[in-house]
């Protein structure tokens, strides 16, 4: 998936008006919401949390080089295998090489976005290898032959009838709008598919310097499934993901869970710290943590924006966000959307890109309220649109594609409002002219007419407060 | 924030800047000389510098600050003495109260830098200023009405000033408080968003504008004329009759001999 410009306004201009995926996304992030602000106000000091929160992720990071080697190291001396991918198509090629070494063509899946961001299922199947989705929203989403629309609720613009009608035409099932008929339904497919799969590939949660861990939230069990029944397990995680200390993990843990579905902790919880060991009668044969950069080392290399990886995926910030809820997930063409996506992929894809997504926002801030790592979306954002927008010398730039979207229009346009707005006898001159030309000016072309599609446009007063002050009579 | 610690604010002082914002002054001035005129009837003589222009917030938001910067310096310039700098707008007071440090922050001019620091420090909003530092107690003239209050996202988030307009309402004996539905969602306007982004814009303010029916309010009213353009905008021309008023010019309205709004 590549963002653009042209795409996005395309898709946005559809997706406003398709009421009812705006109605199926008000009422589920609704409902998350509602969850996330109880589970909150539940423990004694939700803020104070989000705090220390904050405090660890800032730690982690500002450690990383070092954390990564001791990571490796530990989890290289308890037999864990583990791969560096700088890029998507790396990461790639080491899930496929441990295929072909076991002869694996079947993999089954535990949610992970990073394999989302690798496009892995694609890939594999280029190479013979079926990937299924064990994870009940992705395997809903596979179905439809769609990414997840969502960081955490992969189906959440889906209402159960339409899912309903997606399994009664890709599954070949009698048409319910019984969940737990159509979880039987799911269930069955994957049994087997556990059973058979040569691999099972997962996300990371976190992953824990200090003792060599890979810690994975989950709720349906699939995850435990994953990591546990087909003979090799390959965890996926992006870089940042690991912590110091396992004495860090319960904080985070209870931020990420409350966060992300008002629980106060997942239903599963797995530790992966070794692969089988001879004493032991079940687990895989071998465990392998592909550690991925695809851009997330130039990300750090900046401190500002180095925020950006605090992220912990809980989807917060989607399930808040006023543009998502009206546009929807797919409309940002970008694995991830909604807040953390505007700031994540334009970095990562580059502003020549991605960099239309900074602007489609109010910059309402919404999204820092219920953050649990407290990351300023708003002020990242305003930092990439000038990134963007600043002439940057070849070589010189912080973020890939600065100052690619510069126009020399735009450029225009803020040159000469700089002007007016730094020469008071001008602005004085022409406020005063608007005002007695109020009902002259044009309606018909440029950003009049963009206002005026749906709102009266705006009469500029016949006297100026200037004037009004000015001319009192006790001043 | 000055709301979110009390004892930075400061006792009432005989004098202070009033920095009336580019949209105050070309489309809303009456929402600006009320204002001034509601502190001025608290005893506080107001200084209006004439060559102010704007804050220098939407060069600033599209990315383009080193033009945000140059208006930004103008307008310091213009406020040189120790007084509360006081501003009608949620979000010109955040670009001025948090955000013109950062913009000057970079390296380039220590003496401007810390110049910003110390005027962001004087900034205040409207009506956080004239509960909290003047400690206004309004009295009621007009007739009985129902009033909704959109709570703008930067006076709440940036600012944030969650109570102050309210607790101004509430004083107002004649007038029923009805909150609105959905309050803390943003209505869309977001500056050059409103236009470069219209479609999401339409979608955000037509469910800003069904809340606003729901609350059955007679009247609107917020802190941020940008709002209120966006919403009362949206209202006029879906022929919806609720009125829309920023609030420095409500209370005005409301708290003169034979108020009859």
């Amino acid at each position: 998936m590549i963002p653009n410009p042209t795409q996005f306004k395309r898709d946005v201009a559809r997706e406003v008006h398709n009421t009812t995926q705006r109605k199926n996304l008000k009422h589920v992030t609704g409902l998350i919401r509602e969850r996330r602000n109880a589970a909150f106000a539940a423990i004694e000091d939700g803020e104070g949390l989000r705090e220390i929160g904050k405090a660890i992720k800032q730690e982690s990071l500002s450690r990383l080089p070092e954390l990564l080697e001791q990571l490796e190291s530990n989890l290289t001396r308890k037999g864990i295998q583990v791969h560096w991918a700088e890029t998507t198509d790396q990461a790639n090629q080491i899930v496929l090489e441990i295929c072909r070494r076991r002869g694996i063509t079947q993999v089954i899946k535990g949610k992970s976005m990073v394999s989302e961001e690798m496009e892995l299922n694609p890939f594999l199947a280029g190479h013979g290898i079926e990937a299924i989705e064990a994870d009940l929203g992705e395997f809903i989403v596979q179905l439809a032959e769609k990414p997840p629309s969502h960081i955490i609720a992969p189906a959440i613009h889906l209402n159960k009838e339409q899912i309903a009608e997606l399994f009664e035409e890709k599954l070949g099932e009698p048409y319910t709008v019984n969940i737990e008929e159509m979880t039987a339904m799911a269930r069955r497919v994957l049994r087997g598919k556990f059973q058979s799969a040569g691999m099972g590939v997962t996300g990371v949660n976190f992953a824990i310097a200090d003792t060599g861990t890979i810690a994975l939230v989950e709720n349906e069990g699939n995850g435990r499934m994953v990591t546990s029944v087909p003979p090799v397990h390959v965890a996926l995680m992006g870089l940042e993901k690991v912590i110091a200390h396992i004495a860090d993990l319960p904080p985070l843990i209870r931020l990420l869970c409350r966060s992300a579905t008002g629980q106060s902790i997942s239903t599963y919880f797995n530790w992966i710290s070794y692969p089988r060991r001879p004493e032991e009668k079940d687990g895989p044969e071998e465990v392998h943590l592909v550690i991925l950069d695809n851009g997330r080392s130039t990300i750090y290399a900046d401190a500002e924006l180095r925020e950006t990886l605090d992220c912990i995926r809980c989807g917060a910030c989607l399930n808040i966000c006023p543009v998502y809820s009206r546009i929807g997930g797919y409309s940002y063409s970008s694995i991830y959307m909604g807040p953390i996506g505007k700031i994540l992929t334009p970095q990562m894809a580059g502003l020549e890109t991605a960099g239309h997504l900074t602007g489609a926002s109010t910059l309402c801030g919404a999204c820092v309220e219920v953050c649990p790592v407290k990351i300023p979306i708003p002020n990242l954002l305003l930092r990439l649109r000038q990134e963007a927008n600043q002439p940057t010398a070849a070589g010189k730039e912080i973020v890939k594609g600065a100052g690619s979207k510069r126009s020399s229009g735009e450029a225009m346009v803020w040159a000469g409002w700089k002007v007016l707005h730094s020469r008071p006898a001008a602005y004085l001159a022409l406020t005063r002219l608007a005002g007695l030309a109020g009902g002259l000016l044009p309606q018909r072309v440029g950003p009049l007419k963009q206002w005026s599609k749906f709102r009266k446009p705006p009469r500029p007063a016949k006297r100026t407060l200037h004037q009004l002050l000015k001319e009192r009579p006790h001043s | 924030m000055h709301s979110s610690n009390p004892s930075t604010y400061p006792a009432k002082p005989e004098q202070v800047y009033f920095f009336g914002t580019c949209l105050v002054d070309t489309i809303y001035p009456e929402a600006g000389l009320a204002a001034v005129e509601l502190m001025e009837r608290e005893g506080v003589q107001v200084i209006y510098p004439m060559a102010q222009t704007c804050c220098g917030q939407p060069p600033f938001n599209s990315g383009y600050w080193e033009e945000g910067r140059v208006v930004a310096a103008a307008q310091m310039a213009l406020f040189p003495k120790p007084i509360p700098v006081v501003v009608p707008s949620g979000s010109c007071a955040a670009m001025m109260h948090g955000h013109y440090p950062h913009l000057f922050q970079d390296g380039r001019d220590d003496e401007q830098a810390a110049q910003a620091r110390e005027f962001a420090a004087r900034v205040f909003e409207w009506s956080d200023f004239m509960l909290n530092v003047l400690a206004v107690r309004l009295q009621d003239q007009g007739p009985p009405v129902k009033v909704t209050y959109h709570p703008s996202c930067h006076l709440l988030r940036e600012m944030g000033v969650r109570e102050a307009p309210v607790r101004l309402l509430e004083q107002l004996g004649q007038v029923t408080y009805v909150p609105l539905p959905e309050a803390e969602e943003c209505c869309g306007f977001g500056g050059t968003f409103s236009v470069k982004h219209s479609d999401i814009s339409w979608a955000m303010v037509e469910d800003k504008r069904r809340t606003v029916a729901e609350s059955g309010a007679e009247v609107l009213v917020s802190m941020d004329c940008g709002c209120l353009m966006q919403i009362g905008g949206a209202m006029a021309k879906a022929g919806q009759n609720t009125r829309v008023i920023p609030l420095p010019q409500f209370l005005r309205q409301r708290t003169m001999e034979g108020a009859n709004p």
